[in-house]
């Protein structure tokens, strides 16, 4: 090179040499990335093409014969929802409580500890879940249900008459709840630990009690984080199958009251316990309210990552 | 009762200064928590003796004693502290209170399953299947084999695809291609089981007929779960490899493959094998899936690729489902299937941490 050269322009510098090696190993790389939207791609196309012949077959082959495909999804799209809601709306408080506890209350040399107990939670496989929400959980709150039949049956929630088994919807979300709170109660206290310690000494300077300078640094900071926590934990409630199909006495209903014996059932919790013993359409069928289950949980757990991923751009913490 | 004590708890420490708001003493809170717990057991045991309940309900004595203490903890806390601390006082009580209600499900959970499952924990259950089995013995040896068959199955298929793909993503990935990976890798993530489930189902019901079920659909159900979840922990441990270790290997002339293989990975080891255990600890009680594409049986089957297989979780599953004649027979199976179960993944998730923290890079001082 003379020194009359110009400097070598990124263009025009020469290109490194390619080993073989090199080449061999990146494209394994690419190609296993690219298997992952292969696998989403077949994932959709599988299940779009299975279910089609559900879309267009004559309902009255269906189980139970409903009016239409969407007369029979609609119970169970119902029961999903609001099973999951009533897991949210129980859970929620306590993540954020329980996450507030490890982040800020718990003597800091315990707090690990305490978090890893809760990491236990999610731990346990959802059919372990199940077997412990039918055979403690139902019994042990079926009186409860009974007594509130009786003094609040005036509200809608609590119509009697009371479920003698326990095994409602209401137990259902309870047990949900349990399963939800670890993933929810994990990501709020990541979201709070990170809050920043300057914000947190100020509220304390100026004379802030630990409440005080929660609510005034902490929350503000955390809420993002408690949004996708909850839609995360929402996403998952949804497509719970195991603890859902073996706590619930199932009927094809629309009904709010969380009490009686006759229940929405779930998608995942349907396609469970119908399926072994499924046979032509109705194969079909399952695997199209499959399909509509999988658009929900996509459509919730977008809005998660678009909640995060929004926050991410102007967080103070970066 | 409690409030006929508290005149004498009233008394403040001394103040520091004549400013100084009176402080509860440090030991109050809990002389009340102590006081209200004894009211709640007081008012629980009338109840129950004038039969109001059956005998004494340490559920409600407990959940007597916890409101009592909330109420008095706020209320002589506003008399001498003023409001803002009565509510920081309380808001601690409900933050408290909120661990306290979590735990009791996994204690509950844990407990039960211990007791239950001790039962039928012996020898018999883990060395004989269900063939021919209608009542008391037989054993679960059938779904161990099957469950350790296509969770290895489906480890073999996920790692080298997940861990490629996070070594795709950190360092090779640039642009709109790693951005969709990304992107679809959380998609993944939130795929619900059973939806794995039907998918295997669709797949192998196109090429060999419906009414599928085999193994090997299981593992691929399985693996479906575990990819992303083999991705983000790799992904998030070789980021945090230190860019100073590559530049050294690079100055040296080692060509970037090999720094990947004999640089980065080594460094991250650690964090790698932790995170693909705790993927298969998360996969292995996956019971949706199996129990569509895998469906159940009584028999031992070591053939992947031909007919049913019993897995752990679809074999506690299917114990209380289809109770025989001797149903405390099938549900004694049933709770020491999960006790197993459980056993399996918290060895899985102790052992993952025990080496994360044993084998953890030594990064700096």
């Amino acid at each position: 090179m003379t020194a009359t050269a110009t400097p070598p322009t990124a263009a025009e510098s020469p290109r490194a040499y390619q080993r073989l090696g090199d080449r061999v190993f990146s494209k394994s790389a690419l190609i296993a990335g690219s298997l992952i939207l292969v696998i989403l791609a077949a994932v959709a196309i599988f299940l779009v093409a299975q279910s089609l012949p559900a879309l267009v077959a004559d309902p009255n082959d269906f189980i139970g014969r409903p009016d239409s495909f969407w007369a029979y999804v609609w119970p169970l799209v119902f029961g999903t929802l609001w099973s999951a809601s009533l897991a949210l709306l129980m859970a929620l408080p306590l993540a954020i409580g329980i996450a507030l506890f490890i982040s800020h209350y718990a003597p800091r040399r315990l707090a690990q500890a305490l978090g890893y107990i809760i990491d236990l939670l999610a731990a346990v496989p959802s059919v372990v879940y199940g077997l412990w929400g039918i055979g403690v959980l139902a019994p042990a709150v079926q009186p409860l249900y009974t007594w509130l039949t009786e003094n609040l049956g005036w509200i809608p929630l609590f119509a009697p008459p009371a479920s003698g088994t326990g095994r409602t919807i209401l137990t259902a979300a309870i047990v949900l709840g349990v399963m939800i709170l670890p993933v929810m109660t994990a990501i709020c206290r990541e979201v709070f630990l990170q809050t920043p310690v300057l914000h947190e000494e100020a509220a304390l300077a100026l004379g802030a009690t630990r409440w005080e300078m929660i609510r005034m640094a902490v929350l503000p900071f955390g809420r993002p984080g408690i949004v996708s926590g909850a839609m995360l934990g929402l996403g998952r409630a949804l497509g719970e199958t195991m603890a859902v199909a073996m706590v619930l006495s199932p009927a094809a209903v629309v009904s709010f009251a969380v009490l009686q014996s006759r229940n929405p059932s779930t998608i995942a919790a349907n396609i469970a316990l119908s399926f072994p013993e499924s046979y032509g359409v109705n194969v079909n069928l399952l695997i199209a309210t499959g399909l509509v289950l999988f658009v929900i949980t996509l459509i919730v757990n977008s809005i998660a990552r678009w909640v995060v991923n929004r926050r991410k751009d102007f967080s103070g913490a970066n | 009762m409690a409030i006929d004590s508290t005149p004498a708890l009233l008394r403040t420490s001394t103040p520091a200064n004549i400013h100084d708001h009176g402080r509860l003493n440090r030991r109050t809170p809990w002389t009340i928590l102590g006081l209200s717990l004894a009211a709640g057991f007081g008012v629980a045991a009338f109840l129950g003796s004038v039969g109001a309940t059956d005998g004494l309900s340490l559920t409600l004595a407990l959940a007597l004693g916890t409101v009592l203490y909330v109420v008095m903890i706020t209320l002589i806390s506003r008399q001498i502290e003023g409001t803002r601390q009565a509510t920081d006082r309380f808001v601690t009580a409900m933050v408290t209170i909120a661990f306290t209600v979590a735990i009791i499900p996994l204690i509950s959970l844990l407990f039960t399953v211990v007791t239950r499952g001790a039962a039928r924990f012996d020898i018999q259950f883990f060395s004989e299947s269900m063939r021919n089995v209608v009542g008391e013995g037989g054993g679960a040896a059938h779904a161990i084999v099957g469950t350790l068959l296509m969770t290895g199955t489906a480890a073999i298929i996920s790692i080298p695809i997940g861990l490629m793909t996070a070594i795709y993503l950190v360092e090779y990935g640039r642009g709109p291609l790693a951005r969709a990976i990304t992107f679809f890798v959380d998609v993944m993530t939130g795929i619900p089981s059973i939806v794995a489930g039907l998918f295997a189902f669709a797949l192998f019901a196109l090429v060999f007929g419906p009414g599928v079920r085999m193994g090997f659909a299981g593992s691929i159900a399985l693996s479906v779960l575990m990819i992303p979840v083999v991705v983000r922990s790799c992904e998030e441990m070789l980021r945090i490899v230190p860019n100073e270790l590559r530049e050294a290997s690079y100055a040296l002339g080692v060509p970037k493959w090999l720094t990947v293989l004999k640089v980065v990975l080594p460094t991250s080891i650690a964090g790698i094998t932790t995170g693909i255990m705790i993927a298969i600890a998360r996969v292995i009680g996956e019971t949706a899936p199996l129990l569509i594409v895998a469906g159940f049986t009584a028999s031992m089957n070591y053939d992947m690729f031909n007919d049913r297989m019993q897995s752990l979780p679809v074999f506690v599953f299917t114990s209380y489902a289809n109770q025989g004649v001797d149903s405390q027979a099938f549900l004694d199976r049933a709770w020491a299937g999960a006790l197993t179960l459980i056993l399996i993944v918290m060895v899985l998730n102790l052992t993952a941490r025990l080496i994360a923290r044993l084998f953890a890079p030594k990064l700096g001082r």
